[in-house]
């Protein structure tokens, strides 16, 4: 009990740093988690706390030369034995019962209100890039979005299997190429949040993470707004993307001033996930991501 | 009760200690057939998942590939093989003598050869078409599962090999009579595991 | 490039590139290196010089004695592990350091993680685990050697051949980088063109199949070999864990092996089971992975509950409580194990009642999980306990294993999964459950039978720094690591920017000392055990007043293990005898004993697989084709082999065991209270602390 003391201690020293994980959240979701977290930690308790509390006390009232009783041949108590099955039964029904409302409640292809912004996401070695369809605006490594409206992300990536997350704002869902997962999420507050990849991709994962931005509605429109007078996406540019390479690196070869780009093609998304089902084999100089990968030779 | 003391052809009491001697053997094969059964499982179910038409990649499918004469030609072998395997097994029960089971062997050996040369020329005929398992995940999945199979076969036929050097050099001893009864369990198992990619692979695909 | 040695050039080899870009990263790669050659070296040279070249081919590598090779097993888990603490260790001190860069590169940090994982798996948990199931399974059930011993040889060949491959991948060329669970497309051929992962196929295919085997071996053992009146529910509980682990290897064991050759295919033969192109599909790859990665957990686990069974009642000097409860639980999580692997996965985006069914799954194991931590405290309530170095053990095991299975719970949970997977976290609460739960029992075990195989116990003094050692470590190393996950650290991660990150990261890092401390400690106990062979001598065989067959023989156990084969009368069998009469009566008469004959099929087929290997990796045809020849042309050669066992006449038998008993009849029991003394030569006093 006391190590667990200290390293709860040793976690509230380090506090800061919570703001950006989920045990601070700025978004409905990752509060709910939060909740659940602490509703099931507590009820674990009941069958954790009986082993950390009475071992120590075994140990020592049963030690050799102690005074506690003796009975070599006790090997069988039904009290004890309803108590042992049934107590971490009941407890199990408990938390199965509620692991079933929240993972319904908490499905991350579950929208969080109507009208939800719809973002689509791809994920790059080592970088996000983030489409808003309906916007017309593409931005790379940085996800804007309004406090307050709920967020329809869908998710896919032009190279490795990825794993996506806003952890103050909500859990992860992997990415993966050709297919497209979904991930609901919303800010409360307006602020500066971290996200990051957590499935390992290779030498840049540590350096893959989200600047995600939670603005006013005002603010964000604005910041949309300037995103359709920054250079188009192109294919010669988005080509320029799949080669591995951090955020900063990507920004600096295509010369742009900040994340922002213009979205001229609002199939990007469909045609990424539809280039691995083409029925043709992909050549390694096609694959973004791929050390043999060409961007010039892509057409 | 020495004579149940594992499942599958008992040797039974006209053996002696043959049989004893045999059951801790006999048992773990069937437990490695279980595991291998596993294997095969696992290639199954790869190969149901990939008849899709993202496994199938815009490739040729079961209708273009599959030529069910040949097929049919290939259980038909396999079927037999199984039965004179069998006919091998009832000669040792029997005290047919060693040359006769080397003959059941032979037969044996000979239709799964003949099985594997008309399983290998359905291969080549389908990679002289594009098919070959590099073509979609689809084609990934029935060369390794079918293809699985057949080392399978193939092992089965160095192992007779072995059986009829053993049969020639040392004779029908009880080590030898062990191993022809492991032989059977391994080859009846392959057949069943063919009827299985029979049913799954060629008669669904095809159906 | 692909001539007579493939790719292979000297260019691959660590020292080159030390040469070439000099630097802490390329250095700490050679210095590596340079330790394994050197150690490799250092071994030749020792056996030369001692002139051991000898013995260590007649008495262990072409013995099949199970007791043998179940010590074989145990030094090559040890081996292994040393070289895992080490990398752990490297990672710590990284990390500690890695606030916007670090010492080591982004790649060399991800080949440290992915050979440290599939390491302490498959090359440190299974080969201890299999290791003592090999030496306790046939002493506890009155058996003389595991049903299949040549067999038991050709697994440990091919667990060594795969261990041999990994320690080679540190002096040539590289690793995988893609962790131990290799996920495809990464570990494919167009994002991992090199070496590394045909290392990490070539090093598991072997241990795959080798541990397959094993469980076929254990199996059939306790199934058909046990002495008479050795009823089920007469089995030592750590017997009855052991089946369960065999049947499981025998089902889960499959699954890794096919999927890391479907993986090869993939590489070697342009297939598309998981490339993002034509129809392949990675799902498949975590899929057919977990459905081996879970149960493999508890293959490692279970076994390691057996060890807390026969710890607990020996050293409370009690009857084990709950014996039924504790087969139903052992069975009922065996079962489960197969039915949780989606758990591993949550987050591929399925549908939440998937989700919800696999998560339900999960948490059921709870149950089984907490009646056993139970039954231990229960056993231990009314008894006599011994502070003994396994009881070190087991109550760290207690107060932390719980804290991972409260971590466990949490993880069960979709929603919280969501979280905290491929966090930190979850780093934490899988070394929560393998360090308390696994090593802990193994290191727990070896103290515990040390002194059945090599005759002298272990040292206790040494014994207790070193457990104390490896509880402190633990804690100090991977609790902060549960709040780093919390606060959002990614697992895996070679830098971080955030600099809240920094404390709990120094705090790890101190741990990770500790624990190489604890490593030292325990090398340590052996030496100076080894040292004080003669104080520590205990030929009677019975140090710890034991309560199971394998106590009442000498010790070490002779070859033959039984001078007769006991009949069985009750569950605690020796502690009957000791307790109802005489436990050290002449038979009537002896019997001749048939054993089996060394042999070198288990260290060619280890030589052979070893050369495929390493020939695959590196695209060196002719001498893949001839390993993999070897090994066809070493088990067809072996059918033809006769002479497959020897006798030992009963005449010898009885010379020994007559001799033994004259030693044990004039000899004094000592109590409890001096079990720790010079005086305990392992001949248990009837104890007046024990009799009522």
């Amino acid at each position: 009990m006391r190590r667990l003391a200290v390293v709860l201690l040793v976690v509230l020293a380090a506090h800061p740093a919570l703001a950006q994980g989920f045990l601070t959240p700025e978004g409905p979701v990752a509060a709910a988690q939060r909740e659940h977290l602490i509703r099931v930690t507590m009820v674990t308790m009941i069958a954790v706390l009986p082993v950390l509390i009475g071992v120590p006390l075994i140990l020592w009232r049963y030690r050799r030369g102690g005074r506690g009783a003796y009975r070599p041949g006790f090997d069988f108590s039904a009290p004890l034995e309803i108590a042992m099955w049934g107590v971490p039964a009941a407890i199990i029904v408990l938390l199965g019962t509620w692991l079933w409302q929240s993972t319904e409640a908490l499905d991350p292809y579950e929208p969080l209100g109507t009208d939800p912004l719809q973002v689509q996401v791809i994920g790059l070695n080592w970088k996000w890039l983030f489409l808003y369809p309906d916007q017309g605006i593409a931005s790379i490594g940085t996800l804007a979005i309004p406090a307050g409206r709920p967020v329809r992300l869908q998710l896919t990536t032009d190279t490795v299997m990825q794993s996506f997350m806003v952890p103050a704002l909500a859990g992860q869902i992997y990415a993966m190429p050709g297919m497209v997962s979904d991930l609901n999420l919303m800010a409360s507050r307006v602020g500066t949040l971290t996200g990051a990849n957590t499935q390992f991709n290779g030498t840049g994962f540590a350096g893959q993470q989200v600047d995600v931005q939670v603005m006013t509605p005002d603010d964000w429109t604005a910041w949309v707004q300037g995103g359709t007078t920054a250079p188009s996406l192109d294919a010669a540019r988005y080509a320029r993307l799949g080669v591995a390479g951090t955020t900063a690196q990507a920004l600096q070869a295509l010369s742009l001033p900040d994340s922002r780009m213009h979205l001229t093609a609002p199939g990007l998304f469909a045609s990424v996930v539809a280039r691995y089902h083409d029925g043709a084999p992909l050549a390694d100089r096609d694959q973004p991501g791929a050390p043999g990968f060409q961007p010039e030779s892509t057409p | 009760m020495t004579a149940n003391l594992h499942p599958g052809l008992n040797l039974g009491e006209s053996h002696g200690a043959a049989h004893p001697a045999s059951e801790n053997r006999v048992f773990g094969f069937w437990v490695f057939l279980m595991s291998d059964l596993i294997t095969f499982g696992i290639l199954f179910a790869t190969y149901a998942a990939s008849g899709t038409p993202m496994g199938l990649a815009g490739g040729p499918g079961p209708a273009q590939l599959f030529d069910l004469t040949s097929v049919a030609l290939q259980t038909a072998f396999l079927l037999a093989s199984s039965l004179t395997c069998g006919m091998a097994s009832l000669s040792m029960k029997a005290h047919a003598g060693a040359g006769r089971i080397a003959l059941w062997l032979l037969v044996t050996a000979l239709l799964g050869g003949g099985f594997l040369m008309l399983e290998l020329s359905d291969f080549a005929s389908m990679l002289a078409q594009g098919a070959g398992p590099a073509r979609s995940g689809w084609l990934s999945g029935f060369f390794a599962l079918v293809g699985l199979h057949g080392l399978h076969i193939t092992a089965g036929l160095l192992w007779i090999g072995v059986l009829l050097g053993l049969l020639a050099v040392q004779g029908l001893s009880d080590r030898v009579k062990t191993r022809l009864l492991l032989f059977a369990l391994y080859w009846h198992f392959l057949d069943l595991v063919w009827i299985g990619i029979f049913s799954i692979v060629f008669l669904r695909g095809l159906a | 490039m692909s001539g007579l040695f493939g790719h292979l050039d000297w260019t691959v080899t660590p020292f080159a590139a030390a040469i070439a870009d000099p630097g802490t990263n390329t250095f700490v790669a050679a210095g590596a290196a340079g330790l394994v050659v050197l150690g490799a070296v250092a071994l030749l040279g020792f056996l030369t010089w001692f002139r051991l070249w000898g013995p260590l081919w007649r008495d262990w590598l072409t013995s099949a004695d199970h007791k043998k090779i179940g010590v074989m097993y145990c030094v090559i888990g040890i081996v292994m592990l040393a070289r895992g603490v080490a990398e752990g260790a490297v990672m710590r001190a990284h990390q500690a350091m890695a606030l916007n860069g670090g010492p080591l590169s982004a790649e060399h940090f991800a080949e440290l993680f992915s050979t440290h994982g599939t390491i302490m798996i498959l090359f440190v948990a299974a080969p201890l685990v299999i290791g003592l199931i090999n030496i306790v399974v046939p002493l506890q059930i009155g058996a003389r050697d595991m049903a299949f011993p040549v067999m038991n040889q050709v697994s440990l060949g091919l667990t060594a051949a795969g261990a041999a491959l990994l320690m080679i991948s540190l002096v040539i060329g590289r690793f995988e980088t893609g962790g131990w669970s290799a996920y495809p497309p990464y570990t494919g051929r167009v994002f991992s063109p090199g070496e590394g992962p045909d290392y990490w196929i070539w090093s598991v295919v072997p241990a795959g199949i080798g541990s397959m085997l094993s469980g076929i071996n254990f199996a059939v053992t306790i199934y058909k070999c046990r002495a008479p009146g050795m009823t089920y529910m007469r089995m030592p509980l750590f017997t009855w864990t052991a089946l369960c682990a065999a049947i499981m290897l025998v089902y889960a064991m499959p699954p890794v092996t096919v999927s890391s050759l479907m993986l090869a295919l993939d590489r070697y033969a342009g297939f598309h089971f998981f490339t993002n192109d034509l129809g392949g599909n990675m799902m498949n790859y975590a899929n057919i992975f977990w459905m081996f990665g879970h149960p493999e957990v508890y293959i490692l686990v279970l076994p390691a509950y057996g060890v807390w069974s026969e710890v607990s009642a020996t050293f409370s000097a009690k009857t084990l409580y709950g014996y039924p409860s504790l087969v139903i639980a052992t069975m009922a999580i065996a079962v489960i194990a197969f039915t949780v692997w989606l758990h591993h996965f949550f987050t591929m985006g399925q549908s939440a009642s998937v989700n919800i069914a696999f998560g339900i799954a999960t948490m059921i194991i709870a149950v089984p999980t907490g009646v056993k931590v139970y039954d231990w405290m229960a056993t231990l309530w009314r008894g006599r306990i011994r502070m003994t170095v396994p009881m070190v053990y087991l109550t760290g095991f207690f107060i932390l294993f719980v804290i991972g299975g409260l971590t466990g719970v949490i993880l069960a949970n979709p929603t919280i999964d969501y979280q905290v997977h491929n966090t930190l976290f979850l780093v934490a609460h899988f070394h929560n459950v393998l360090i308390p739960g696994v090593l802990f029992a193994m290191l727990a075990g070896i103290h515990y039978w040390f002194p059945k195989v090599f005759g002298f116990r272990l040292h206790e003094t040494w014994g207790k720094r070193a457990a104390w050692l490896w509880i402190v470590g633990f804690c100090v190393t991977f609790l902060p690591l549960y709040a780093l996950g919390l606060m959002g650290m990614p697992r895996r991660s070679s830098s971080f920017a955030d600099p809240a990150f920094v404390p709990l990261q120094l705090v790890a890092g101190a741990g990770a000392v500790i624990i190489l401390l604890a490593l030292a400690a325990t090398l340590v106990c052996y030496g100076v055990s080894i040292r004080q062979r003669g104080t520590l001598a205990v030929p009677f065989g019975d140090p710890w007043d034991g309560r199971t067959l394998e106590w009442a023989m000498p010790a070490p156990a002779p070859e033959w293990n039984f001078a007769v084969i006991p009949a069985v009368a009750a569950r605690d069998a020796f502690w009957a005898e000791k307790t109802g009469g005489d436990p050290y009566v002449a038979p009537e008469r002896y019997e001749d004993i048939e054993l089996p004959r060394p042999t070198a099929l288990g260290l060619v087929i280890c030589v052979a697989t070893t050369a495929a290997g390493f020939a695959l990796t590196w695209h060196i045809w002719w001498l893949a084709l001839s390993g993999l020849v070897g090994i066809g042309l070493a088990v067809m050669v072996r059918a033809f082999a006769t002479q497959t066992t020897r006798v030992l006449p009963a005449a010898e038998v009885a010379v020994h065991h007559g001799r033994w008993l004259e030693a044990v009849h004039t000899a004094r029991g000592i109590t409890r209270d001096a079990e720790d003394s010079p005086a305990n030569r392992g001949l248990a006093a009837p104890d007046t602390e024990v009799t009522p």
